[in-house]
């Protein structure tokens, strides 16, 4: 089948890849551009594993075709922090044990980050609804709703201490 | 996955003649649900047409008459948090929230979710047996796992259940779904968008292959600022509903003025009761009231082994939500 250049900008850098229609988002980020941060988890679209943010909103990548995000502007959790300057949302998950086997952890903080971007200040049931997305077979919630919350109130605090 | 064509149709027109080109074409917009019956084999298009590029469908029109022309492509969170939806008619708000998540709501599209399939076990399982994926093969939820299936509109031939929460809203509120096809526009009513199974349950919309829904039109209605969607599930959320209540009521005094009534997961369409609302007009508005019109809904409704619950479930969430709208009302 007709393989098609899909060029889309990633992390900040732009991305010209080759791919077949029936090639989902999930498998090019991870198999062709090495962003192995998102996971695929079900593959149905129910565990949010897969989550990244295309043109500022959270979207599942197991359940869109690459060819669809032809132009697209793309942040995976690699985009957020890395091992040596860890985001505040990681830095947070690290810190209130957010995380326990961390298979969902990429798409949780990728979801997460988006839902601080949506709404600075949520309160615990904000977050319960705006990560409903995302499973954690560890079942983990509590500390990861903690860890949301917690790095909530610390980047609200530097943002003040800024002004 | 199967291999298929992927074509971007850049116009209304040439999505309709693309569609016109290929009888195995699918359009795509969000896929949130296309894309799973892609990965099942239960849809095995040759050709996907996506429609993502049609730059007007995706406007939310707030009109000077109380309606709101919503567009094919409006994704289900634009039209949740717009906000003049959220003041005219809340319950179709309150419905698209209740509905999958974030994520599933930023990519899944208006025009999609009428065109969703139902959630039957049986439909994507290729061992059982299915009268919509395969017609003529049986149905096997008649006497198998039949808890989610309906019980208003079945047939001998399928009990599946509609599975659309904003659906319920929209036939409440007598929607109307534009439609473009070869020979031009059509406006469909709500009601009849949606097809009963019959002796053909495959057959389950009014919509030609080559017609593209283009927007939907919620007539204005202004007591439907006092409409809630109650969603009742196994857990609270990300799950399908047992059984929702779409609703909008006007009171006169003590008196119900106007009602809107409609309920999702138990029919196999988005179902009303002309019966039901015109037993509440004019009547008191009073819990015996509430409670007998929720009777006469669900007059001749066929449950099978595993879903009667649903029918006193939906009728005490009647009444409960015809409570709360009297209350917001006063």
């Amino acid at each position: 089948m007709t393989k098609q250049i899909i060029k889309m900008t990633v992390n900040g850098e732009v991305q010209e890849v080759i791919a077949e229609p029936r090639e989902l988002l999930i498998y090019v980020l991870r198999e062709k551009l090495g962003m192995t941060g998102p996971h695929v988890g079900c593959e149905t679209s129910h565990c949010g594993a897969c989550t990244v943010d295309i043109d500022g909103k959270s979207v599942k990548s197991c359940t869109m075709f690459a060819a669809q995000a032809q132009g697209a502007e793309i942040t995976t959790i690699e985009g957020l922090g890395s091992p040596d300057a860890l985001h505040v949302l990681q830095e947070s998950f690290k810190e209130h044990h957010g995380l326990q086997c961390g298979y969902c952890t990429p798409g949780m903080i990728t979801r997460a980050h988006r839902l601080l971007e949506e709404n600075p200040d949520p309160t615990e049931e904000d977050v319960r609804i705006g990560m409903a997305g995302n499973i954690c077979r560890c079942t983990g919630y509590q500390n990861i709703v903690k860890s949301i919350l917690s790095a909530a109130a610390e980047m609200n605090a530097s943002k003040e201490a800024a002004q | 996955m199967h291999e298929f064509t992927l074509i971007r149709a850049e116009t209304d027109e040439a999505a309709v003649s693309a569609l016109t080109a290929h009888p195995d074409a699918r359009l795509i917009a969000g896929g949130t649900n296309l894309v799973d019956l892609m990965k099942e084999g239960v849809e095995t298009p040759t050709h996907l047409i996506d429609i993502n590029g049609l730059g007007d469908l995706d406007r939310i029109e707030a009109r000077a008459d109380g309606s709101i022309m919503i567009g094919a492509l409006s994704s289900n969170s634009s039209v949740a948090w717009n906000a003049d939806i959220q003041s005219r008619f809340p319950m179709i708000s309150d419905a698209i929230l209740a509905g999958a998540t974030t994520q599933l709501r930023n990519m899944a599209t208006m025009g999609g979710n009428l065109l969703q399939k139902n959630r039957c076990f049986y439909y994507p399982d290729h061992n059982a047996r299915c009268n919509k994926r395969e017609p003529g093969s049986g149905c096997d939820a008649m006497d198998g796992v039949n808890r989610m299936c309906a019980v208003l509109g079945t047939s001998d031939q399928c009990i599946a259940a509609h599975p659309s929460d904003v659906c319920v809203a929209l036939r409440a509120l007598d929607a109307i779904v534009h439609v473009k096809g070869v020979e031009g526009h059509r406006a469909i009513e709500f009601a009849d968008f949606h097809k009963l199974p019959g002796g053909t349950p495959h057959v389950e919309f009014d919509l030609a292959h080559n017609e593209l829904i283009t927007g939907i039109e919620v007539p204005g209605l202004p007591f439907a600022a006092n409409s809630t969607y109650l969603k009742l599930r196994d857990r609270t959320s990300y799950a399908f509903a047992l059984v929702s209540i779409a609703a909008a009521l006007k009171l006169d005094g003590d008196t119900v003025d106007d009602v809107r009534l409609a309920v999702g997961s138990v029919g196999t369409v988005p179902w009303r009761s002309a019966g039901a609302e015109d037993a509440m007009r004019g009547a008191p508005a009073t819990a015996a009231t509430f409670s007998k019109a929720a009777e006469i809904f669900f007059e001749g409704a066929k449950p099978r082994a595993g879903n009667g619950f649903k029918i006193e479930l939906a009728k005490r969430a009647i009444v409960r939500v015809m409570e709360t709208l009297k209350e917001q009302a006063a």
